[in-house]
């Protein structure tokens, strides 16, 4: 039935593109006029493959995604996913997305958060109550499962955020730093989670500075620098092409200058 | 239950909709997919707004002043009697204003405040169906807080009058309803306008009081002013909805008897016209603003 779809919709391997995208905001001082977040970027993602996107602060990460599920509108260029454009809602049907920090209603329990999501993406009732159970028991959460997310530690509202990530079961997964600010089990839970998924053939879009994460866990890499993309391919690749680890080959292309 | 075994169960099931998006195409299908988004989101206002501590001090408040008003019967003196359920009329109608204002107020910018809106819009879910579905939520939390109101008085007064004047009280509720969903909308336009839920709550306040009192006076007040004022103020005349036309608290105070059908639903439909009016302009601004 994904085949299927995937097919009707034009593209059966990219299963996300982008087209020279390009983002400017007016900036909020009125003497920097317009700032320019993301510059011509073009990527292709493949299915089944887990994406690293990495870069410093105020690279264009966060722009990216934040295009790709429509929280900004492209100034040009466009983005497609399962080849269906980003500004239409449809195309996020069978996405689940991470945000980096939890935001979450925190006066609903967690099945009631995931209840929600679920009528959202019209699940049939026996089919959500099935897959509340499977989502809380994969992210251990089952024990608070009735209790409210505002009594909940920050690692389990990261987890939360991955159960609701994951209700709709879907093919693409856009993880904004899904392990930050979690203690060192947390990272490795979320880790697991990652490559598990993987194993079953979703593909795994996620933004991190955890390079060593990255390493682990990805296929393939792409590091941006000042709103553009600065070099991509699988990290095996990058690490033989340039005879160094993915950290200095990160800090070469940023063009960080270690303090003498 | 093993991670890989808990993400094998995670796998549709054989027959189930698993791109429940594709079963309905074009506008039957966005009309149904608006539908159940804001019946979700509408769902979520009213489990908030019943989990909140204030609306149960105010509740409770209202509740209690209008059993010992309502139950009050000075040596059988009408006048008394009639005065008592005009006050705790009142008290009804401006409960439900400060409800209905200060809930619908607070939910866009939370939804901003708390970024619970990007998890939201990252779902197939537009912005139309956040305002829509937010407006549902208030609307019908308004009206079951209004039920429950009219419930208590009219319970209270019919068992010392035994007099149960139901249609008059049908009449009074939808009006009341209907007159509160045109606010909730200005409200939902007022929490795009206005940074802060404090200030929108304070003007929607003044502005839905303001036309209580003084909307039907303002043709009389433009006859006073020399042009380009008079025609200013008419112009305010007939575009402000004239929310006055839905305080029919005298239907019960005086048993006056019910409203012509017609009549009652030429006023319903006329505040849906306008809180269509109100919801479209939030939608469209809505749209134009950033999330972030």
């Amino acid at each position: 039935m994904a085949q299927n779809w995937l097919r009707k919709a034009g593209s059966v391997d990219a299963i996300l593109k982008i087209e020279n995208l390009r983002v400017e905001y007016k900036s909020r001082e009125a003497s920097h006029g317009i700032k320019v977040a993301l510059r011509g970027l073009n990527l292709s993602i493949d299915s089944g493959e887990v994406f690293g996107f990495l870069g410093p602060n105020g690279a264009g990460k966060t722009t990216t995604m934040n295009v790709l599920l429509g929280f900004v509108p492209p100034t040009s260029g466009n983005a497609f996913i399962f080849g269906t454009s980003v500004r239409d809602p449809i195309a996020r049907q069978r996405i689940g997305y991470l945000p980096e920090l939890t935001y979450y209603y925190k006066f609903l329990s967690a099945e009631e958060l995931l209840r929600f999501y679920a009528k959202i993406f019209r699940i049939p009732k026996r089919e959500t109550e099935q897959r509340i159970d499977s989502v809380l028991k994969l992210v251990e959460l089952e024990h608070a499962r009735k209790r409210p997310i505002k009594t909940y530690s920050k690692g389990m509202q990261q987890r939360v955020g991955l159960a609701q990530a994951l209700i709709n079961n879907p093919d693409l997964l856009i993880l904004d730093e899904p392990t930050s600010g979690l203690d060192p089990i947390g990272r490795m839970k979320v880790r697991e989670i990652i490559q598990r998924l993987k194993q079953e053939g979703k593909t795994v879009f996620f933004s991190s500075h955890e390079l060593g994460e990255v390493e682990t866990v990805c296929d393939r890499v792409a590091i941006m620098n000042a709103g553009e993309l600065r070099t991509e391919g699988r990290v095996a690749d990058l690490v033989s092409r340039h005879q160094s680890t993915l950290e200095q080959i990160f800090l070469d292309i940023i063009e960080y200058k270690a303090a003498a | 239950m093993s991670h890989s075994t808990a993400i094998n169960s995670l796998q549709p099931s054989p027959g189930a909709d698993s791109q429940p998006g594709q079963c309905r195409t074009g506008w039957i299908g966005q009309v149904c997919t608006a539908l159940v988004n804001s019946r979700a989101i509408g769902g979520l206002v009213i489990k908030e707004l019943f989990r909140r501590k204030d609306f149960y001090a105010l509740f409770v408040l209202t509740a209690l002043i209008t059993v010992i008003l309502g139950s009050v019967n000075f040596f059988n003196e009408a006048h008394i009697v009639r005065y008592l359920k005009e006050i705790c009329l009142f008290l009804i109608w401006a409960s439900s204003l400060v409800i209905a204002i200060t809930t619908t107020a607070r939910q866009i910018p939370s939804e901003r405040e708390s970024r619970t809106i990007f998890p939201l819009i990252a779902k197939p879910v537009t912005r139309t169906h956040v305002v829509l579905g937010k407006f549902l939520g208030c609307w019908q939390a308004s009206g079951l807080t209004l039920v429950v109101f009219y419930l208590f008085f009219g319970v209270v007064s019919g068992t010392r009058e035994h007099h149960w004047p139901i249609g008059q009280y049908m009449q009074t509720i939808t009006l009341h309803w209907f007159m509160l969903g045109v606010v909730i909308a200005m409200t939902l336009l007022g929490s795009i306008v206005f940074a802060a839920p404090s200030s929108n709550n304070t003007i929607t306040f003044i502005v839905t009081v303001g036309i209580l009192l003084v909307g039907r006076h303002l043709n009389k007040l433009a006859l006073q002013f020399h042009e380009p004022a008079q025609s200013i103020i008419y112009s305010i005349y007939f575009a402000l909805p004239h929310l006055e036309l839905f305080d029919v608290r005298d239907l019960i105070i005086h048993d006056l008897g019910a409203i012509d059908v017609l009549v009652w639903l030429a006023a319903l439909g006329y505040a849906a016209v306008y809180t269509a009016l109100f919801l479209v302009a939030t939608c469209l601004l809505f749209r134009r603003k950033a999330v972030n």
